[in-house]
């Protein structure tokens, strides 16, 4: 099929980012950025999407967009919002952008802060499941089992639900999306524009360099993150209501563990207690819908 | 007007009067009456901005950098605890080179825990790349805050006004407090950049390579060695306006003085009693008040200390295994001095404890007495 050049929306990651090839985190960026427009401001902090967006004097995105500190994406966005508000701004969207760890472990409290005040722009977490920028380190959005360079023998401890987290404070949107469904991830990002208050993109974007996978897995590795219900894709309004997206072909969890290298040493008991764990946690969001 | 308040409230209405647009903030003792006055004005529909009361001083500074860098007019208050846990954050707001301007009521640090007077907070934010202005007493508290905010729009480089906690925190003087037109005139609304201009996209703090980051270094050095001038500038002006200024330091009495005593903040109060006291008495000795600290006012300083051959440093601070952190940086500055000066530090009224004229009698007695200048500073004690 042949794509007409103007039926292709405008781009606002250019061409030439510093990510690596086949980089989840940049094609999530890229989605998220495309539905979101150049019209907004945004916020990166420590982790890879900042190294996607460009050492100066270069700058992969297209918008105006401040590199802040580790652990504070949510006041970072926050302040600027506010600040566009007085200065009658307020058709500026505000959107930050965070790794696992930067939202997990040490910018939780500062996101909660916000959440709870329910500041008005738009949170993503662009979660790889570890420390990728520093070179594969354990956090609390690592999966049980899976291998890290702190992590040698296979993590311990299973991902800490940032979702539940996030709608404990009652946002008015928080929602799973991930890379290879693109028409939902955009779907959402849309949605999430047109709201105001604090919402929150859980984000899963496969890293082929800390998974241990070949560079054009990322796609695949996040449809059957999906499709295993690992990662279920779903929507909570007023951190109440629970909407699942999309019903999954509910595939066995080898399918998606077995892409990736971090789960190389898995014994057949480890692959059984995932096995169950995911059933467990996708009963538990169904009763929740 | 004239009104009696505390140095706390003197900080929230000179914040009102700068039509500061967004405070952010987070509770500590003793810096909270200046946000439940903010509060107040606020609920009452008298605060002309908005409050973001963040969870903690760190994100609260996080806010304040991010609306400043974005045009606002923005302002925070702490102490102690607070300010340490601000620290990478100040860090940050001079190197984005944004101008927030901060009250920092200055508390001893824990541990032991304390409540009282001890300027070891704001001293070890040094190196931050913070203007830092320390104040006398309530008026001058008031005044500062409303210089700051010209100062740091001016060189865009954040500043922070430094109060004593109780002292002044909590004491009520009456103080001299101008008209919203007045204030206008000396202070225009906002005018800095706003760097995140959806029509003109910009990248503010990218990751940069060593000799881009030596050249930014640079950038910042000569803004805040131009700061001098400029808080200079801001100051006359001021005094033009409102008819009081105090200069980036302040001497009385040096001519023909065989000790100078230096100070800071409000043991200066004091010691201009004392010294008084002791030149009726016939001894030759005269004050240095430093109220900048940072830029250092070191060629001013070396000037007017030039023909004074004893200098006593008295202060409310210490840098453990060095001595009191003024004391330091005057040596520093008077190094490269044509003729050598004896300069003896003292530290008194630590954690916040008296310093009387009593005191600061002994200090100057035993300064002009001293045969050798220690490197040690000499512990002036209260009795437990
Ligand atoms: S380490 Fe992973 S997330 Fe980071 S740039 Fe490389 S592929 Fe992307």
């Amino acid at each position: 099929m042949v794509v007409k050049a103007q039926s292709r929306p405008a781009e606002v990651l250019r061409p030439g980012h510093a990510g690596c090839p086949g980089c989840g985190h940049a094609m999530g960026m890229r989605m998220v950025l495309r539905a979101l427009g150049n019209r907004a401001v945004v916020v990166v902090v420590p982790s890879c999407v900042a190294v996607i967006s460009g050492p100066y004097p270069y700058a992969a995105l297209n918008v105006p967009m401040f590199h802040s500190a580790f652990e504070i994406a949510a006041p970072t966005a926050a302040g600027i919002s506010q600040a566009l508000k007085i200065q009658g701004k307020d058709d500026i969207p505000v959107l930050a952008f965070a790794g696992d760890g930067g939202t997990f472990d040490i910018g939780l409290q500062s996101l909660s802060g916000a959440a709870d005040r329910n500041e008005d722009f738009i949170y993503v977490c662009m979660d790889n499941e570890a420390y990728m920028n520093t070179g594969i380190q354990v956090s609390s959005a690592t999966p049980r089992y899976a291998w890290t360079g702190t992590s040698p023998m296979g993590n311990t401890r299973r991902k800490k639900h940032i979702m539940e987290i996030m709608a404990a404070h009652r946002i008015p949107y928080a929602a799973t999306a991930c890379i290879g469904f693109a028409d939902d991830l955009t779907a959402k990002v849309k949605k999430a524009k047109e709201m105001r208050g604090t919402r929150f993109l859980h984000l899963l974007s496969p890293c082929p360099t800390g998974w241990k996978m070949e560079q054009h897995l990322s796609p695949k590795a996040a449809v059957a993150a999906v499709e295993t219900n690992i990662f279920p894709l779903y929507e909570i309004f007023g951190g109440s209501e629970y909407v699942i997206n999309y019903r999954s072909k509910g595939l066995p969890v080898e399918t998606y563990l077995s892409l990736q290298g971090r789960y190389r040493h898995l014994r057949p008991e480890d692959v059984k207690s995932i096995q169950a764990e995911t059933d467990r946690n996708w009963e538990e969001l169904k009763r929740r819908v | 007007m004239k009104k009696f308040i505390t140095g706390n409230h003197a900080v929230a209405e000179a914040v009102r009067l700068c039509r500061t647009q967004i405070v952010a903030a987070y509770p500590i003792t003793p810096q909270t009456p200046i946000y439940e006055k903010l509060s107040d004005w606020e609920a009452a529909g008298e605060l002309g901005g908005i409050m973001m009361r963040t969870e903690s001083e760190h994100s609260a500074m996080a806010a304040c950098l991010s609306a400043s860098l974005a045009g606002v007019r923005a302002f925070t208050a702490t102490s102690s605890q607070g300010l340490a846990l601000m620290h990478e954050m100040l860090h940050f707001a001079s190197g984005c080179r944004a101008p927030v301007v901060m009250a920092c009521v200055n508390r001893t640090l824990a541990a032991p825990w304390a409540f009282w007077s001890d300027q070891t907070d704001s001293l070890s934010q040094r190196d931050t790349g913070w203007i830092q202005i320390y104040c006398e007493d309530n008026q001058e508290v008031f005044d500062s805050v409303i210089q700051a905010f010209r100062i740091a729009e001016g060189v865009l480089l954040p500043c922070m006004v430094v109060l004593e906690a109780n002292y002044i925190s909590h004491f009520m003087e009456p103080i001299e407090v101008p008209e919203q037109e007045q204030t206008d005139r000396f202070l225009p609304p906002v005018k800095i950049p706003e760097r995140f201009d959806v029509d003109n996209p910009s990248f503010v703090a990218p990751v940069v390579s060593q000799v881009q980051f030596e050249a930014f270094r640079h950038l910042s050095y000569e803004a805040m060695s131009n700061a001098l001038d400029v808080i200079e500038e801001v100051d006359r002006d001021f005094g033009d306006h409102f008819g009081r200024n105090y200069g980036l330091v302040e001497a009385v009495g040096l001519d023909g003085a065989e000790l100078a005593l230096v100070t800071t903040a409000t043991i200066t109060s004091t010691a201009r009693v004392a010294l008084a006291g002791l030149r009726e008495k016939g001894h030759r000795v005269g004050l240095v008040k430093i109220r900048v600290f940072r830029p250092f006012p070191t060629r001013i300083l070396r000037e007017i200390l030039e023909p004074v051959p004893r200098v006593a440093v008295l202060e409310r601070n210490l840098s453990l295994g060095r001595e009191g952190i003024f004391c330091s940086e005057l040596k520093a500055a008077l190094v490269n001095s044509e003729k050598p000066h004896h300069v003896q530090g003292y530290l008194a009224g630590m954690g916040g404890t008296n310093v009387d004229p009593d005191l600061i009698e002994r200090v100057v007695i035993d300064a002009l007495s001293r045969e050798r200048v220690s490197d040690e500073p000499i512990w002036m004690m209260e009795k437990k």
